[in-house]
């Protein structure tokens, strides 16, 4: 499971990540707008919004390995971190289409609506694109690093800090589903119509969140590979395999964790306000623990502990949603359950744990056999 | 590592080739229809009798002989209650499916979510429940009642002497879009009847919520030395433990009636009725309405549960979203016959002005400018075998109001599809 | 509203006539009229039924209080030819209201009069100002409580009169509660400032409003016509039914926390069991619930089809049965799942979610997504009023009194029972047990069925209080979590503690915060408490949580 180099990527890896990221980037954008609608490769526009929705439940999951695969903590919250991101792109989105909304008020409707007069001080700032960037990475960021700071000095492990990421983000959906607190309560924040001047209706628009998406992805990758081959990475693992030895050693275990929890928490942020222009709507059901719980699985269906499984489990999982949603509509919940006992029971190492355990076994027959 | 080279990209291709071959349909003669209702997750509970009614609608069809000379194809998925989900399925149903129409949704934050992907994909919907109105899409038509057509005419039954001459009034509801726009309409109607901010109480609770000891205690407190009315907006769940503590507590219906606007037959079925005995609940349909045309109509429902083995069986119920998705369906057959075709602008025109003979007896029309029915009004008893008492009915159907004129800012609007105003909600004509 | 005063407004007639119906009875044209307006009763159009109630209370004929409670019990019926028809309770048979004949026609052409709750307003006026006259007192007392309700300026002479003549306690009170609020706006300032010292010291604080408006008034009227006396009264009686009010709604409010907290120890109980023993967080807890309450569900659908006259007893029967069957349950999970996952406690979080998922949509598919109805039985209906402003609802005293009888058991099996021991013991310390010869795996799966039993009984519990859906145990699975980090593992203690601890600090902040912000402060001040003591207030192992 360690990578023994401190390379960032062997070649033969460097060679597959560019084919993967060519074909991410730019083959299929351009299969979906240069190809005509009827070509057999064309990849239709409701395809894009997919592949784009996926990559950012990708990025998710890899912080997600970041901190389990590699550092050993579980959090069943990271659903609100998401969304946080998510708020605060949807925000600067709603104050792009102040004067064009139902009521044609500066405000946004549902503000208009509540009967309130003017712009609550928290949401001053977000016209500007650039304040609302900020904020995707602050918001969920300064949330991670107080929180995190407090569990883990006290020392909080296993189980019970799971249970509290998981209260910490029912507390945050309750928060936010009152109308009262200021975010569009239960119907979130929706009726986008331009980023950044851009019509979200256009094609070319959806291709280029679509693609920004998988540059993210990418350099997600990157980073996380980055981190974990580090000397930092292997504190981490240190953590994860032993962590009362790595004290006794003299490392302070509340930095890295800290470090990578609230990495991962942006890492997040960034991946929800990549996904609410896709998705067009932000709403605190995207808290619900329920959620978080999905986003763990996804993670460990790809294989924890290596950055490719995450990638792979998202778009597994996701697309065996989206299939049989459609497929078995009264029973894919059953098939979504079978998932999550069959991954946990008989493939501990993911995915890729089962690709790397049949390819060994063919590497011992052929050895066998010459 | 040597492995992951041509593993990885071995799996992206498979995986872009299963996605993109996923889309490929195979031309058959049928005109599909998609059916956008959750079957699971919170909402599944009022839901999943939609789709049923929906299925139901469309077999009527197909046994009579079809839609211009094919059969109707129901596509049905299951949104899950996510209402990001909402917007991916709908899109899947228009682009991938190409379905001629979609009869879905229920929670406004699932329109919300979904108009967006039919105004530009030009799609139609059929919405079928009751919803707090400010608003009018050129690709919906709203089958459920608008708040002029239920919150207020309740209203106003209960401040008359037959509805016990409420002089103060709790506006209780579940804290979402729903109940605070229509309790901010009730609120603006009761001033204008002269009901002062004192005798009106404002209270929300959050979704699922389940204790309502401290709220009905504040009721029973608020309720002495004048006649008091609870109007309740609360959402589905909530309502069994909110009417169990009510008859706990010892209010009767009599002394404190209270008018519910989400509860209906099916929410009755899993409810324990002896404590809601005597409250009210205001729709455009009930079940028990004794009309030739219900009662086939009820007839034909439990045929349709019975061939199907639906779970439930004979407790299964019709209420007013039930009676809406059926009136849905219904009218969109007759336009698509009318315009001779399911192009979506043809059928648009075909379905304003639309009437048909509702299961409520009434002759039911689809407005010819605002794209919603012309609806009654019916107030009902709960009584206890879960069946509503019908006390009160307008004498006939009442225009619907997109924009609620006792909003200041809606007042202003109009929904006028039809030259020279050509806009859901402008406060000029465009033309 | 004019009716409802001109009937009241016959109880003056009622204070005179204490004495019961036959001496009414010999008056020919008074009998007429009195048929008349029975026969009335079964009217289809409702203002001549509403003439016939008015009739009656003018006519003050204590025989009339059949009819009446027939009417509002809906067993008045029309026969079509204007006779009113009193059905019997099991609607077998049916007698003439009036002259007390067998009634045979067919039951099944009766028709129901048009009563709406206005009827039925009027409909408990009358019967209580019949009542009002009745020899019994407790017919009195109803009545009169009902009167005190409704005080009208019209009924003040009568009241007097009945006050004059009454002779028990209770009811004199309430009569002169009664009376003192018509008298807060009378003319005569001593009666006002009588009925202000009445008020007050009746400690009845649903007076407060109007006690507030006679401060109110003084304060704002004219200088020449303020009166000293009667502010300085009122505002000593609003203060002395301040306090006791405050007292009132602390009583409340531990009521309430005290059914919240049962609630919750209830669901989280079997929890709280199972993570001591295996560290093991079953995410599909929630769903033992469910199960619970669905067997509760069956056991009354068959029992409605089987034994009728036994309808309500479903629940008894439903306890032992559901803590069979989720224990079934949970055994038959343990042994297949969770026991390969040993020792990684993380992995059967997401595995028992899985299972919970599983669980839920089975459930729909079987019996539907709507919910199911389960009724309270009538030994669990209604409740009781301690003091004015305080009502104790027995399915919440039923519950509470249902979470001790369970806790003793647990308590009992735990400490007394020798599976008792190996549980705890093996809580404690798993491999010096497992040496000690006690077979560790039997432990968890017993352990487990255990857990998922108590979770089984809280279902049923559920089902007295809220909905029966397949989605019951996602609302209480974050609360049960709550509960036990709060409380800690290994000790009961702990999680009674926890549980009637949410529950108070859940309900003592609802009336100033509001539900949802309650439940977010207690949430959050949950997490607080954790950075502080990780392992809960009642903590087995160690200091840090592992």
């Amino acid at each position: 499971m360690a990578q023994n180099s401190t390379t960032l990527l062997t070649p033969a890896a460097w060679t597959a990540f560019g084919i993967a990221a060519t074909v991410l980037v730019l083959v299929v954008p351009v299969l979906n707008l240069a190809l005509p609608a009827t070509s057999a490769l064309h990849v239709p526009d409701y395809m894009i919004a997919l592949m784009g929705k996926f990559l950012c439940y990708a990025m998710v999951a890899l912080a997600i390995d970041l901190i389990w695969g590699f550092t050993g903590i579980l959090s069943l919250g990271h659903g609100m971190f998401f969304a946080l991101g998510g708020y605060a792109m949807g925000m600067y989105l709603m104050r792009e289409i102040a004067g064009e909304g139902v009521y044609r008020s500066q405000l946004p409707d549902f503000m208009v609506f509540l009967d309130w007069k003017e712009l609550p001080w928290y949401w001053h700032g977000f016209e500007h694109f650039w304040f609302a960037m900020l904020m995707v990475i602050l918001a969920p960021g300064v949330f991670a690093l107080v929180f995190g700071f407090f569990a883990f000095r006290s020392r909080i492990k296993g189980v019970y800090f799971s249970i509290i990421t998981q209260a910490m983000t029912y507390a945050a959906m309750l928060l936010f589903f009152r109308n009262n607190t200021g975010f569009g309560g239960n119907n979130g924040l929706t009726d986008f119509k331009h980023i950044l001047g851009f019509s979200l209706l256009e094609s070319r628009t959806k291709v280029g969140l679509y693609a920004a998406s998988a540059l993210a992805l990418a350099g997600t990758f990157l980073l996380c590979r980055f981190v974990t081959a580090s000397k930092l990475g292997r504190v981490l693992t240190a953590i994860r395999d032993a962590e009362s030895r790595v004290m006794f050693s003299g490392y302070d275990p509340l930095r890295y964790k800290l470090f990578v929890w609230t990495l991962s928490a942006v890492l997040c942020g960034i991946a929800g306000a990549l996904y609410v222009p896709q998705v067009g709507i932000i709403n605190p059901s995207e808290m619900h623990p329920g959620n978080s719980i999905e986003m763990a699985i996804w993670a460990a269906v790809g294989g924890r502990g290596t950055l490719v499984g995450p990638i792979i489990g998202a778009w597994l999982v996701n697309g065996a949603k989206s299939v049989f949603t459609v497929a078995f509509p009264d029973l894919w919940l059953y098939f979504l359950g079978a998932i999550f006992i069959a991954t946990t029971l008989f493939l501990p190492d993911g995915v890729v744990g089962l690709g790397r355990l049949l390819s060994c076994r063919k590497k011992g027959r052929n050895r066998d056999r010459s | 590592m040597k492995k992951t080279l041509p593993r990885i990209a071995r799996f992206l291709a498979i995986l872009l080739a299963t996605l993109s071959l996923a889309g490929t349909v195979l031309a058959e003669d049928t005109i599909k229809v998609g059916i956008l209702h959750s079957l699971s997750g919170t909402m599944a509970i009022s839901e999943t009798s939609l789709k049923d009614m929906a299925l139901m609608a469309i077999e009527e069809i197909n046994d009579s002989g079809g839609l211009l000379g094919k059969k109707i194809e129901p596509v049905v998925v299951d949104p899950a209650s996510n209402w990001p989900l909402f917007a991916e399925k709908a899109r899947e149903l228009l682009t991938k499916e190409k379905v001629a129409v979609v009869f879905g949704c229920w929670t406004s934050v699932s329109r919300k979510s979904v108009l967006p992907v039919f105004e530009e994909l030009n799609g139609l919907l059929f919405y079928p429940v009751q919803y707090e109105g400010e608003e009018c899409s050129y690709n919906v038509f709203y089958t459920g009642a608008a708040p002029n057509q239920q919150a207020i005419p309740a209203v106003e039954y209960l401040m008359s002497a037959d509805g016990g001459g409420a002089k103060r009034f709790v506006l209780l509801g579940t804290d979402y879009v729903y109940p605070r726009t229509t309790n901010k309409i009730l609120r603006a109607f009761l001033h204008s009847k002269g009901v002062a901010d004192e005798d009106i109480m404002e209270t929300y609770t959050p979704f699922g919520h389940s204790d309502y000891q401290t709220i009905v205690s504040d009721i029973k407190k608020f309720s002495t030395g004048k006649r008091t009315a609870v109007i309740s907006t609360i959402n589905g769940d909530s309502n069994v433990p909110f009417y169990k503590e009510l008859a706990n507590q010892g209010i009767k219906a009599q002394d404190i009636p209270v008018v519910a606007f989400s509860v209906g037959e099916e929410e009755l079925r899993g409810i324990d009725t002896k404590p809601l005995v005597g409250h009210l609940a205001a729709w455009n349909y009930f079940m028990s309405m004794n009309t030739p045309e219900n009662k086939a109509f009820i007839a034909k429902w439990q045929a349709y549960v019975k061939k199907h083995n639906l779970p439930g069986g004979a407790a299964r119920v019709t209420n007013d979203p039930m009676e809406a998705t059926y009136i849905g369906v219904m009218m969109w057959a007759h336009a698509v016959r009318q315009a001779g075709t399911t192009n979506v602008d043809a059928v648009r025109q075909a379905v304003a002005g639309q009437s048909l003979k509702a299961p409520s007896g009434y002759d039911i029309v689809m407005d010819t400018k605002n794209h919603h029915l012309h609806k009654p009004v019916v107030i009902g008893e709960v009584q206890a075998n879960g069946q509503f008492d019908i006390v009160w009915k307008t004498p006939g159907p009442i225009r619907a109001e997109a924009w609620s004129p006792y909003i200041p800012d809606s007042a202003k609007k109009t929904a006028d599809w039809t030259y020279p105003w050509v806009c859901g909600n402008c406060e000029k004509a465009k033309y | 509203m004019i009716r409802l005063t001109r009937i009241l407004f016959a109880l003056a007639l009622v204070g005179l006539l204490r004495l019961p119906a036959p001496a009414l009875a010999a008056d020919a044209p008074e009998a007429d009229d009195y048929a008349k307006a029975v026969a009335g009763l079964a009217s289809d159009n409702r203002q001549d039924l509403l003439a016939s109630l008015e009739t009656l209370a003018r006519l003050a004929d204590p025989r009339a209080q059949a009819p009446l409670g027939a009417l509002a019990d809906r067993r008045l019926k029309s026969d079509g030819a204007g006779h009113a028809i009193i059905v019997s309770k099991d609607g077998a048979t049916a007698v003439d209201a009036v002259t007390g004949e067998n009634y045979t026609g067919p039951l099944g052409a009766l028709s129901d009069p048009p009563v709406n709750n206005l009827v039925r307003q009027h409909i408990s006026a009358v019967i209580s100002s019949l009542a009002l006259a009745s020899p019994d007192p407790e017919q009195r007392l109803a009545a009169a409580r009902e009167l005190a309700d409704r005080p009208v300026e019209s009924a003040r002479a009568g009241l007097k009169k009945a006050l004059a003549a009454e002779t028990d306690d209770r009811v004199k009170s309430l009569l002169e509660q009664t009376l003192a609020q018509i008298d807060l706006k009378s003319p005569d300032k001593a009666a006002r400032l009588a009925a202000i010292k009445a008020i007050g010291d009746s400690g009845n604080s649903d007076f407060l409003p109007a006690l507030r408006q006679v401060v109110d008034r003084q304060d704002k009227s004219d200088l020449l016509n303020a009166d000293g006396d009667i502010a300085e009264a009122a505002a000593r009686a609003v203060s002395s039914l301040e306090r006791r009010d405050l007292a009132v709604r602390a009583a409340r409010d531990f009521f309430f926390g005290a059914s919240l907290g049962s609630v919750l120890l209830l669901a989280a109980l079997g929890l709280a069991i199972t993570f001591g023993l295996m560290g093991v967080i079953n995410m599909a807890h929630g769903e033992m619930l469910m199960i619970g309450a669905y067997v509760a569900y069956v056991v009354q659908e068959f029992f409605s089809s089987h034994f009728p006259n036994f309808a309500d007893w479903y629940l008894p029967a439903a306890i032992p049965l559901a803590f069979a069957v989720t224990a079934a349950v949970g055994m038959l999970l343990e042994r297949t799942i969770i026991r390969h996952l040993y020792g990684r406690p993380l992995e059967t979080l997401l595995a028992t979610w899985g299972i919970s998922l599983v669980l839920i949509q089975t459930v729909r598919l079987i019996f539907g997504a709507q919910n199911v109805e389960v009724r309270n039985p009538a030994f669990l209906s209604g409740g009781f009023e301690l003091v004015r402003g305080l009502t104790l609802t027995y399915n919440r005293i039923g519950i509470i009194v249902f979470v001790i009888f369970v806790v003793a058991l647990t308590w009992l099996l735990l400490n007394r029972t020798p599976l008792g021991l190996s549980i705890r013991a093996v809580t404690q310390a798993r491999s010096t047990a497992a040496a000690m010869g006690i077979f560790t795996s039997k432990v968890d799966m017993w352990t487990f069925g255990l857990g998922s039993g108590i979770a089984g009984l809280g279902g049923v519990a559920l089902t007295q209080v809220g909905n029966v859906g397949p989605e019951l145990g996602q609302s209480y699975i974050v609360d049960s979590f709550m509960v036990v980090v709060l409380g800690g593992v290994g000790k009961l203690a702990g999680t009674i503690f926890g549980a009637l601890g949410l529950g108070f600090i859940n309900k003592y902040l609802e009336p100033f915060s509001g539900a949802v912000l309650g439940k977010i402060i207690v949430l959050v001040l949950v997490v607080v408490f954790i950075q502080k003591r990780p392992q809960g207030i009642f903590a087995l192992k160690g200091r840090t949580a592992e």
